[in-house]
């Protein structure tokens, strides 16, 4: 188990390592832009350009930047945006707690509608409610989360005058107001992974009740609810977890298109402004923490494959 | 090939199972999985109306001539906007920049992908390390922000974006196309090309992808309605290639945001034209799935 983790993390490291050069190579092949960036206007004096190109380090050899920056940045420092000069990383630390409550409200959501309709779907396979939960997932994939969520801020304000409070309220100031805030972006961010989701745990449900060892759990005389949830769903969760792991970028992108939408505070909205303004320093340290993210992520799921089937274990 | 006066013996083997005409199968096809069929004439329509846009949408999309947010009426099926244009023809011609963003994107990622997929499947070793070490940096990213990323650093234009959706989806069809090729590639029929001296590539083209073929289409067609919505999602974000003269739906669902609420149809139609267009193209590609391929079943 020791070996798998250290061996899985050397990946992870190695995967960032690439995506941090691609991000990195990828920024400069722009260089003028950073210099008109700066100063707002096309340069009067190329002597300015130099100035600026000194001080962010731009006149040295990419990869002694390179090196440069990603030492700063395993202590935390993404360097400065180009145009607020604010410390990147202190705003995406600003930015951040929304999105993640965002996200685990979304996951929440996503598992309460996708669970019931998946174990439904499955033991009444072939059957009109299999069918029609079936269609409804289908077509819930075929909807576009920035058009719900559009909806969603539409017709509630349209019909009963009443819209969500604006901006972020932290959760343990006014916890109710918090989550009025963010409930129904989670909602739309929820209902698309909520259709993979479903049609994951139909798929894997459908195959679990099949084995011997539901059969054996039904012999023994248990009631078909404590055979189906206690017995199948834990065995039938590993696909979903791992789908829920290669979804979370899914839910990353999400987010950006639901705080543009609900005009919320998060780390979405931030990549839009950073991109608005050209900040390249700025975009460059939100894509690397979402990567970074991510890949913890999915290698947290990874490694929670042992809790829910005790019989994987690493070799 | 055959004339009337050959015999059993005469005929090449794979013209002794009588053939059913395309005609025949594809009705077959159609009566098994008749919600693929509608799905599959609804695809066909939208690629008629993208082609024929010009031709079919009564005004010009940036023509500025009409009342401004009428409701929907005769004269204007889906109303006007809040710039004084018919929602109608720009919602027609908006189907160019979706439908054509998502084929081009899904014609580059299943090529790349599909030779990927072969060339790691079948070589195995260094290559496959190197490749499937490649595929985990680009899902490394999420898709959305990487999208955002490399149209921000990068001119926004018809090959930008379609090679920025590509890239996204072109690990999916590797992965899946690789697994396929480990399944095939101890196979008999591969030993014997091997073994009657055929070269590694003449056996991955000749002998490897048409057996491949099935869940590479599959795969394909389940991707088209995924392209659709990011490049609508691009377009929504302000980062597609929409014009005014050349609208996509993303854009027409951001450009009425000022009158979601004065005017109903404004966010119900782009929304429900790229809805419908993705649905069917994902029962479409279910369909396809489940006639094709079934083991894909959960895959993709």
């Amino acid at each position: 188990m020791a070996q798998y983790i250290v061996k899985r993390l050397l990946f992870a490291i190695i995967v960032l390592i690439a995506v941090s050069l691609f991000v990195f190579s990828a920024v400069r092949v722009i260089p003028g832009d950073v210099c008109s960036t700066v100063l707002g206007s096309q340069p009067d004096d190329p002597k300015q350009c130099e100035a600026i190109d000194k001080e962010l380090g731009l006149d040295q050899p990419a990869p002694v930047q390179y090196v440069r920056y990603m030492g700063h940045a395993l202590t935390g420092d993404f360097g400065k945006a180009l145009l607020s000069k604010r410390d990147v990383w202190g705003e995406i630390r600003d930015r951040v707690p929304l999105t993640i409550e965002l996200t685990i409200l979304a996951t929440g959501f996503a598992m309460l509608i996708a669970i019931p309709i998946g174990v439904i779907s499955a033991v009444k396979q072939d059957d009109a409610p299999d069918y029609l939960l079936r269609f409804i997932t289908i077509a819930w994939l075929s909807i576009p989360g920035f058009w719900i969520g559009t909806m969603l801020v539409v017709y509630p304000a349209k019909w009963w005058a009443y819209s969500t409070p604006s901006g972020y309220t932290e959760l343990w100031e006014a916890p109710l107001k918090n989550l009025e805030q963010l409930y129904l972006p989670a909602f739309a961010l929820g209902l698309a992974l909520s259709a993979s989701l479903a049609r994951v745990t139909r798929s894997s449900m459908l195959e679990v009740l099949r084995q011997d060892f539901v059969r054996t759990a039904r012999a023994k005389g248990l009631n078909e609810r404590t055979v189906v949830i206690r017995h199948a769903l834990r065995n039938a969760m590993i696909p979903v977890v791992t789908l829920f792991g290669l979804q979370f970028g899914v839910l990353f992108g999400g987010t950006v298109v639901l705080e543009s939408i609900f005009s919320l505070p998060g780390l979405g909205t931030l990549t839009i402004e950073s991109v608005l303004r050209h900040d390249y320093t700025e975009v460059q340290g939100i894509v690397l923490f979402f990567a970074t993210v991510l890949i913890a992520v999915n290698l947290i799921v990874d490694l929670s494959y042992a809790w829910f089937d005790p019989r994987i274990r690493y070799t | 090939m055959t004339t009337s006066a050959a015999t059993a013996q005469d005929l090449p083997w794979h013209e002794l199972r009588p053939r059913r005409s395309i005609g025949s199968s594809l009705w077959r096809i159609a009566r098994q999985k008749p919600v693929g069929a509608i799905a599959a004439v609804v695809c066909l329509l939208l690629i008629l109306v993208a082609i024929f846009a010009p031709l079919l949408a009564p005004h010009p999309p940036d023509q500025v001539a009409f009342p401004r947010l009428q409701s929907p009426s005769l004269s204007h099926p889906f109303g006007t906007d809040n710039l004084f244009r018919d929602v109608f023809s720009r919602t027609i011609v908006s189907s160019r920049v979706s439908l054509g963003v998502g084929f081009t994107a899904v014609f580059l990622a299943t090529a790349v992908g599909a030779l990927l997929g072969i060339l790691s499947g079948y070589l195995g070793g260094w290559v496959d390390l190197l490749v499937s070490r490649l595929l985990d940096v680009v899902i490394g990213m999420p898709p959305l922000i990487f999208a955002i990323f490399m149209l921000t650093v990068f001119e926004r234009n018809f090959t930008n974006v379609s090679m920025t959706i590509a890239i996204i989806y072109m690990p999916t069809t590797a992965r899946i196309v690789r697994s396929s090729v480990l399944s095939v590639r101890n196979l008999q029929y591969i030993e014997a090309a091997q073994a009657v001296g055929n070269t590694p590539p003449a056996i991955m083209w000749r002998h490897v992808l048409p057996n491949v073929f099935a869940p590479i289409i599959v795969v394909a067609s389940i991707q088209i309605g995924n392209a659709i919505l990011t490049e609508a999602a691009l377009s929504f974000l302000g980062l597609g290639i929409a014009t005014d003269a050349q609208p996509s739906w993303g854009k027409m669902l951001q450009d009425s945001r000022p009158v979601w609420q004065a005017a109903w149809w404004m966010s119900i139609i782009p929304g429900g034209a790229i809805s419908i267009a993705v649905l069917a193209f994902n029962l479409f590609g279910d369909a396809l799935r489940d006639v094709l391929d079934p083991r894909l079943r959960g895959a993709a």
